[in-house]
């Protein structure tokens, strides 16, 4: 290869390497602040002109002033509460089944092909369907959210692990046992590094989905939480309030993004050199 | 032995009845500036020559000289900071249809999702070419190259070289006047590469197409070209252009053994050597370090 | 001989399930577990009748043009935004709030704007399956590789054929994993429409079957959600191994390397 050609792959030369990624960035989150200012904007608009009456879509003005007024409220914060207790219990229940389930099944080659089948079936199966079921069981209570959330979530990182578990080198595997590391040894040593990335990505899409079926749950079922808050809202007619619950919805959606990221950058950082290869 | 007399290489005049024009590509002045944060970078400061129809030139320059750079200019991929390109006479400003670019990277230049035939015929559907005279051409392309027996396989299912093949069958199926080509042989293993090698020939006399060969590889520009032109290091001019006086048969065992094969390449590997250290020559007129 | 043992690790595990389920109900009668058999028997009896017809088609019918319209909006949004450069850095972090929006909020304000309709529950669907797909557009249409790009261009490939032979081809690998998220969510939100507020479709069927306390019926309903849920996925992939043959292809030759 010749592409030390340093004009080949366009403009890069070495002079401004170190600062140009500072002073882009700007311009760039310059325009995407822009354009969340014109969404808002518009949003204000629309009703303001009377395209959508004011009654079903208040001003953004309104909703973010209910927004904030609601920062001031216990019982916000208390919804709140409810509903990340929920996300938080139901991830951490259906992490930990995944991942015992994952490593046991992983780790032998008769259960994989074994349990193929059942997986591959129950995996698609929507988790709301089993709302009906979870109001027999436990009605309003805590425990239909994490019932819904604790299967939604389950599949997610279980796939993963399976395939974290498979993609393990067997040279790596090999090398360890001829060295005479045990099965428990091998797993702490050559399975689980290897399965961690795939385990967090699983980790990361299951604490998206686990949102979503929290908020499901209690809208639908009536489970305490932000989606019970915002059905009520909406019944009673308290629509600037409603809007204002869908917003704090969507921060908590970005927050857990964000941070389900970084965490995931973070327990990667000394594997950099299996990720790039891992993670499509 | 020629088998085809048509085709006119290296400086002989054209057969009367065809008019053919003086030059085919002609660059200017070009120079070519990257506006960075960290400053501008000049690539290429001022670089000047022309093809004549169906020449066959090597561009040759120690890394780093800006190679790429220019051959974007010229295919029109990149607008130059000064200067101009013209082909046929008509000044470049976007890709021209008389025009066809090899890259070095053939795994990434050919569409992964199509089979080699379809890759091939692409560019002649893309003109709207029948589909009668698109077969003829895309079958004598894959021939021409070595490759009709694999018209049905997707690229990655073949070795670097066969896939560079066909990136060259797509070429030559284009039909086009001026064949650039960018060091369309670096990532191919030694003896693959001799075998294109003697396929540029061959296909260059057939068709009479006018090309111009980039490459870092002294040897390759000296067994290929009938004139290399060697450029110096960034901010780039030519040092030196040079008329390649070897017999017009070439042979990877007789060619290179030849005394005035290794003058040439002497000579050529001096001129790098130069333009590494920044010796410039006096004609660009500008510092040398 | 292969064949066989291949059935045996396919069936093996349904089948011991399927036996301990019914081995448990044979004792006592247990008000929540129906037995296999009487299961089995109201299936057929439930949804193969008229309900049919006036629930579990129209349901379907929904969630597939919702989807269909999801796809559609998103994949096209996608590379609009996505081919150019200050667009996509103007609306991404918006669209990026957008998809973080849990989509089941989206029920209550849709039944708002528009009232309980078949339009609303479409638009719930479409509304809450469109961000994965046009993010994922928007991710695989920068993705494109630049030396692809540089040949398609001096082979005169632009505008719509460039679209049509380079930008879609070489985003559909990011595109078709938009697409499994938005299924697997159109199905969660076809069900939640109907729930939510709704006098017929499957959803709201479910509902009222437990509201009645008639388990066996319920259970039959969430086998139905089942099927579908394993139809689609079957569907899906089926899809995908179809219209990705080559990036999995070549992917194998990569890794075999």
């Amino acid at each position: 290869m010749s592409s030390d050609d340093p004009a080949s792959g366009g403009p890069a030369p070495s002079a401004g390497r170190d600062r140009r990624p500072v002073r882009r960035l700007p311009a760039k989150q310059l325009l995407g602040l822009a354009g969340i200012v014109g969404f808002l904007a518009t949003w204000e608009l629309i009703p303001r002109l009377g395209l959508i009456d004011e009654r079903y879509l208040p001003p953004a003005s309104e909703v973010i002033l209910a927004l904030v007024r609601d920062f001031g409220l216990t019982a916000f914060w208390i919804s709140v509460g409810e509903t990340m207790a929920a996300w938080f219990l139901g991830l951490i229940i259906a992490v930990a089944l995944a991942v015992l389930l994952g490593f046991v099944i992983g780790s032998s080659d008769f259960l994989r092909k074994a349990t193929n089948s059942t997986v591959e079936f129950l995996r698609p199966i929507p988790s709301v369907a089993l709302i009906p079921l979870a109001v027999l069981l436990f009605g309003v209570k805590i425990e239909s959210s994490l019932m819904l959330i604790t299967y939604a979530a389950f599949w997610q990182v279980l796939i993963q692990v399976l395939y974290g578990v498979a993609d393990v080198d067997m040279v790596a595997n090999n090398t360890a046992k001829t060295y005479g590391l045990g099965r428990m040894a091998r797993i702490r040593y050559v399975v689980f590094p290897t399965a961690l990335p795939y385990l967090m990505t699983g980790v990361r899409l299951a604490a998206t989905v686990a949102l979503v079926l929290a908020i499901t749950a209690e809208l639908v079922i009536g489970s305490p939480g932000l989606g019970r808050e915002i059905a009520l809202a909406q019944s009673g007619g308290a629509i600037s309030g409603m809007y204002a619950l869908v917003l704090a919805t969507g921060l908590i959606g970005v927050l857990i993004n964000v941070l389900m990221r970084s965490i995931e950058k973070k327990t990667l950082s000394w594997h950099s050199s299996v990720r790039s290869e891992v993670i499509v | 032995m020629q088998p085809d007399p048509t085709p006119a290489p290296a400086g002989k005049t054209p057969p009367s009845g065809k008019t053919l024009p003086e030059v085919m590509l002609s660059v200017r002045g070009v120079k070519k500036v990257y506006q960075t944060d960290g400053g501008d970078i000049e690539a290429v400061r001022n670089l000047t020559f022309d093809l004549r129809p169906g020449e066959l030139a090597c561009l040759v320059g120690p890394s780093g000289s800006g190679k790429t750079t220019l051959l974007k200019c010229i295919s029109g991929l990149m607008a130059p900071t000064a200067g101009e390109v013209l082909l046929d006479g008509k000044r470049v400003s976007g890709p021209p249809k008389k025009m066809a670019v090899v890259f070095q990277e053939y795994g990434r230049s050919l569409f992964p999702w199509m089979r080699v035939r379809e890759n091939v015929e692409l560019p002649l559907k893309n003109q709207g070419v029948p589909k009668a005279e698109r077969d003829t051409l895309v079958d004598e392309a894959l021939e021409a190259v070595g490759l009709s027996h694999v018209p049905r396989s997707y690229p990655w299912q073949l070795s670097g070289g066969m896939q560079q093949r066909v990136a060259i069958a797509r070429a030559i199926a284009y039909q086009p006047e001026v064949l650039l080509m960018d060091e369309p042989f670096a990532a191919v293993d030694a003896q693959t590469r001799a075998d294109l090698e003697d396929l540029i020939r061959v296909v260059w006399k057939k068709l009479g197409v006018t090309v111009l060969f980039v490459t870092h590889d002294i040897d390759e520009s000296v067994y290929l070209g009938e004139r290399v032109i060697i450029l110096s290091s960034s901010p780039t001019v030519v040092q030196e252009d040079i008329v390649i006086d070897l017999p017009d048969e070439r042979d990877q065992l007789n060619t290179r053994a030849l005394p005035r094969f290794t003058e040439l390449r002497h000579h050529v590997y001096e001129q790098i050597q130069l333009a590494k250290k920044g010796h410039r020559p006096a004609a660009a007129g500008s510092t040398t370090a | 001989m292969k064949a066989l043992k291949t059935l045996g690790y396919v069936l093996a595990l349904p089948v011991l399930l399927v036996l301990l389920w019914w081995a448990s109900t044979l004792g006592a009668v247990n008000f929540f577990v129906p037995t296999p058999a009487a299961l089995v028997g109201k299936f057929g009896e439930v949804w193969f009748g008229p309900r049919f017809f006036t629930d579990v088609l129209p349901s379907i019918a929904r969630l597939l043009v919702g989807v269909v319209a999801a796809i559609a909006i998103g994949v096209v949004g996608g590379v609009l935004i996505g081919s150019v450069k200050w667009l996509r850095a103007l609306l991404e972090p918006t669209l990026e709030f957008f998809r973080a929006i849990p989509p089941p909020v989206l029920v209550p304000v849709l039944i708002l704007l528009m009232g309980i309709t078949d339009s609303m529950k479409v638009a719930v669907i479409i509304s809450g399956c469109v961000w994965p797909v046009l993010l994922n557009t928007i991710e695989g249409v920068r993705a494109v590789d630049g030396v692809l790009s540089d040949s398609a261009h001096t082979y005169g490939i632009d505008g719509w054929a460039r679209v049509r032979y380079l930008v879609l081809p070489s985003a559909s690998p990011q595109i078709m994993a938009g697409v499994r998220q938005s299924l697997s969510l159109g199905l969660i939100l076809m069900v939640i429409s109907e729930m939510f507020a709704s006098s017929s479709g499957l959803g709201f069927t479910i509902v009222q079957f437990q509201r009645s306390f008639a388990i066996p019926e319920m259970w039959s309903g969430i086998v139905v959600l089942g099927l579908l849920g394993v139809a689609m996925s079957f569907i899906f992939q089926w899809a995908e191994r179809h219209i990705l043959r080559w990036y999995h292809g070549q992917k194998e030759v990569e890794n075999a390397a």
